[in-house]
């Protein structure tokens, strides 16, 4: 660690970086049914797996009353676990009531989890087999959201890689763009203007808002990832000819600015008709984020590991926030698709991957710092300890990329310290 | 495999998590893949309790299924123990972890650690929550005062006064935290003694002190009726059958305890508001509400008395997803005329509210989306709850307090009588009509407040997220092949208030398929009013 502190150089391509293997305070990637069940508006999602993760998704989003939940477990019990071939019997049987009860359904996810990965039942088989029965009117795919093969949003990964295959082809090598990753409406909107004001397009998102508008991809598609957790949809996208477009991830003005320009760019727009078509809304926003540097510059903030959104988050709020950096925890730290970000963080940040959570809890007790960003098993223990924390998990549920979300996203942490400074009981 | 959309109770694992984070001094190392620790969430968050729950996860990961995850395990316990130095330790599996049987109880044993190390054998592909719960308390009791159990044939020898120990309050349990002081209350009004709370507040030294006590009151039976059993075999104390909710419940209790201590049966009634607030005659239009009661067996066979005797409801319809509990269901159940529903199938619940249509849905936090879906007042009575459901205010559902909320909390979702009868009477005002929400819940929908609801529909409150099927239940459509509404009948069906109307929907297509009616007219509506007439 302190080896890191004495490597002079720019930025933290080459840093160091702790790994540690202990116990792990993150999600599964089941989670990421969380949100992906509100984006696609015509999927559901039947996790194959125990009782544990059907209580895992209902505690996550339980709170929310549905008429119609899009999201339910076939869970597994003593007489599946006796013998395969009778396991996929079951399944049918629990698919079909499902698709009867729910005709509306237009495209259906079976999600492995521990218990099904871990004997083995063959789901891409399963979803094979149900889709020559179900289709043309439903599409049944499978991925893996287990916690032994995902974490958090890896959920939501390789649920868009099992998508990617059944892309239509680009007819041709037409010119598109393909936004990987999945964003808030508002901001996918946003950005729409602004390339269409690059003169780029046309412009599609992966995930589509509705299971049977896919995306087209072929040699011509050029695509952003608008996450930084998408490395298998990357992959896949890749063997089906696409072309990543290396850029930093659209957090904040520069983030956004470098993103947007990236793009741009391999389209062969003037820089003249770039900063045309960024300058105002840049401006208007580095003026909305200079407002809240004032109550965050100098402040130190600690990462815990979750999202794999730490690192961009760390960059903007180190460059734009004059935040101090202590410790950048990451589940999984892909140094290809971050390599643009690494070469931003200020030299010497103390980057982690992995994590043993009592050791990590010690050293952010140890540095004492000013926001310790964490998930939400951790959140209230920290805060009865005095410390000021950001929860994570909002950071994924929350509009935060582009322009006009820039100075929402400060405002996150700048509101837990203002509620600290508030509260006078 | 079954299909669930939503589930009543978690994996055994929970059961025993609660126990754990109830006490002190214990830890507990559970061999579970990463991400099973969204566990602590449900006591951080849910619960709101500022303390991380006294678990170790070993979170292994696919690469570790290659290597020793028996080794991984074993680092986990030692490590555990060198960080937290409990008084004693629970090991187990998580359900993903009894697949790769790893024998977590076999390996702490060979670590020889100083403390008691209880071992949890809990089957995750056939047990639950409850009985997670119930196992792991029971196996720490018998851990902790097993060695100091009397000889057969030793007569206990009775204190100056009475002593009993509490038993069943848990971590995320439904109003645990306010309904052990309402029941200290009514204890300490006839002179006796707390001894141990257990296992909420219980250190394991604690635990080994459960025998000096001269009976057990079992709040939770769920929890606790086990380990109160073995109390009872091996100290030769007696347990209290009666649980405290409601009313003429609270009074039963009064006399059992009174009864196991050997003293005359008091209470304090003053603060008792209840009888009071049922009899006067603003409550009179809730006689006879139609309402339908699920959750765990101690709550549902409670809340069906209180239902009945001290609301003057109609129980239409009682269940419980407790199977522990079978017989107990079945037979209040019986003594109010209703068939028992004992599942743990969301879906199954569902189906009979659709067909039951009662006016008041008496149920879980699962309860609540099925009466969302079909548009009828709920009030939540039972675990499985959310956040909302841990408030800051005391809140009990035992003793007298208990009664009092009790009569708060489930009149509120239901139509006020004033708004009620004025809904019967003018179906078509602009602000106040079947489409809105009763007005004193505030948000009445938007597009509905200025345009007369000319459809009528089944009353469907809140926004839908998505193209939802038809509001006809699955039942109503089967009997509608057959059967059509006249015109004018479905008119006059919607000046049928329509909290009722379903049901009415539904007699009158019984009466009419009965009697070999093809279409309903306003004479068939009207016969089969006076047929089913309540």
């Amino acid at each position: 660690m302190s080896a890191a502190a004495a490597l002079p150089q720019i930025g933290c391509a080459d840093a160091p970086v702790l790994r540690e293997r202990g116990q792990r305070e993150v999600f599964c990637g089941l989670t990421g049914i969380v949100w992906l069940h509100r984006k696609i508006q015509d999927a559901f999602f039947l996790v194959v797996g125990s009782r544990t993760c059907a209580h895992l998704l209902q505690s996550a989003a339980g709170v929310m009353i549905f008429a119609e939940p899009r999201f339910a477990t076939a869970i597994i019990d003593e007489r599946d676990l006796a013998g395969l071939a009778d396991c996929n019997a079951e399944l049918d049987r629990v698919v079909t009531r499902l698709l009867e009860r729910r005709p509306d359904i237009r495209m259906l996810f079976l999600v492995g989890s521990c218990p099904s990965e871990v004997i083995k039942l063959d789901l891409s088989r399963a979803a094979q087999r149900l889709s020559q029965r179900f289709l043309p009117q439903v599409r049944v795919l499978n991925y893996s959201g287990s916690g032994i093969e995902t974490t958090f949003t890896q959920g939501e990964d390789a649920c868009l890689a099992s998508l990617v295959p059944e892309m239509p082809a680009e007819p041709g090598a037409a010119r598109s763009l393909l936004v990987v990753g999945a964003l808030a409406e508002v901001v996918e909107d946003q950005f729409l203007r602004i390339f269409a004001a690059l003169g780029v397009g046309p412009v599609r998102f992966l995930p589509s808002r509705r299971a049977a508008e896919l995306p087209a991809v072929g040699p011509g598609t050029r695509f952003l990832l608008a996450q930084p957790f998408l490395g298998d949809t990357a992959r896949a996208l890749e063997a089906r000819g696409a072309t990543r477009i290396a850029a930093p991830f659209p957090l904040g003005v520069e983030g956004t600015t470098a993103w947007l320009t990236a793009a741009a760019e391999v389209w062969g727009t003037p820089p003249a008709r770039i900063a045309e078509a960024t300058s105002s809304a840049a401006t208007r926003a580095s003026a909305a984020v200079g407002r809240i540097r004032e109550r965050l510059a100098g402040k130190s903030i600690f990462f815990f590991p979750d999202s794999q959104l730490e690192v961009p988050l760390a960059r903007f709020l180190s460059r734009e926030l004059g935040m101090r950096l202590t410790e950048v925890g990451t589940p999984y730290l892909h140094r290809q698709h971050l390599a643009e970000e690494l070469a931003l963080l200020p030299e010497g940040t103390m980057l982690s991957e992995g994590q043993h959570v009592d050791r990590q809890l010690d050293r952010c007790r140890a540095l004492r710092p000013d926001i310790t960003v964490c998930g939400l098993g951790l959140a209230n223990p920290l805060e009865a300890e005095g410390l000021t924390t950001k929860w994570s998990i909002e950071l994924v549920f929350t509009p935060i990329q582009g322009y006009d979300q820039a100075a929402d996203l400060a405002e996150l942490f700048a509101r837990p310290l203002l509620r600290r400074a508030k509260l006078a009981v | 495999m079954q299909l669930a959309l939503w589930t009543y109770e978690g994996p055994p694992h929970i059961g025993a998590m609660r126990v754990a984070t109830a006490m002190d001094g214990v830890h507990y190392v559970l061999h579970a893949p990463q991400g099973d620790t969204y566990a602590d969430l449900l006591f951080t968050m849910i619960e709101r309790r500022a303390k991380r729950p006294p678990v170790t996860y070993t979170t292994f990961q696919a690469r570790d299924l290659g290597g020793d995850t028996a080794n991984l395990f074993r680092e986990s316990v030692l490590d555990a123990y060198e960080r937290f130095r409990p008084q004693a330790m629970l090991v187990g599996a998580s359900c993903t972890a009894e697949l790769i049987q790893d024998d977590p109880g076999g390996l702490a044993k060979t670590l020889g650690l100083p403390i008691p190390v209880v071992p949890l054998e809990l089957p995750a592909y056939q047990r639950k929550e409850n009985w997670g719960a119930s196992e792991t308390f029971y196996q720490l009791v018998r851990a902790c005062a097993g060695p100091h159990v009397p000889k057969p044939g030793t007569v206990r020898a009775k204190g100056a006064t009475p002593r009993c120990n509490i038993l069943g309050p848990t971590a995320l349990g439904f109003r645990h935290r306010d309904d052990v002081p309402e029941v200290e209350r009514l204890l300490a009004a006839l002179g006796i003694e707390t001894h141990v709370i257990a296992p909420m507040g219980a250190t394991p030294a604690d635990l080994a002190t459960l025998g000096e006590a001269d009976f057990n009151v079992v709040l939770y039976p769920e929890v606790a009726g086990q380990a109160a059993a073995w109390l009872r075999r091996s100290f030769g104390q007696p347990c209290t059958t009666v649980v405290p909710i409601g009313v003429g419940a609270t009074r039963d209790f009064v006399q059992e305890v009174a009864k196991l201590a050997g003293v005359p049966a008091t209470t304090a009634e003053g603060a008792l508001r209840l009888p009071w607030y049922s009899r006067s005659v603003d409550s009179t239009y809730l006689t006879g509400k139609r309402v339908f009661i699920f959750g765990d067996a101690t709550h549902a066979i409670a809340a069906a008395r209180v239902a009945q005797e001290e609301m003057g409801f109609n129980v239409v319809g009682l269940g419980s997803y407790s199977r522990e509990f079978g017989r107990e269901i079945r037979a209040a159940a019986a003594l109010h005329g209703v068939e028992p529903l004992i599942t743990d199938d969301y879906l199954e619940v569902e189906a009979q509210i659709a067909s039951l249509q009662p006016e008041l849905v008496l149920g879980t936090q699962m309860e609540r989306h099925v009466a969302k879906r079909l548009g009828i007042p709920c009030t939540v009575i039972s675990a499985p709850v959310h956040v909302q459901d841990f408030p800051a205010r005391h809140s009990p559902q035992m003793g007298i307090e208990g009664a009092n909320v009790l009569f708060d909390t489930w009149v509120h979702p239901l139509m006020m009588g004033l708004e009620e009868h004025l809904l019967g009477m003018f179906r078509e005002d602009f602000e106040f009509n079947d489409g809105v929400q009763p007005s004193h819940l505030g948000h009445g929908s938007k597009k509905d407040l200025g345009a007369p609801s000319q459809s009528g529909r089944e009353a469907a409150p809140a926004a839908q997220p998505m193209p939802v099927p038809a509001a006809e239940t699955p039942h109503s459509a089967a009997g509608a092949l057959s059967l059509s509404w006249g015109h004018d009948a479905e008119k006059e069906l919607k000046k049928i208030p329509f909290f009722v109307r379903g049901k009415a929907r539904r007699n009158t297509e019984r009466f009419a398929q009965e009697r070999g009616i093809g279409t309903i007219t306003i004479e068939t509506l009207y016969d089969a009013k006076a047929h089913f007439s309540r």
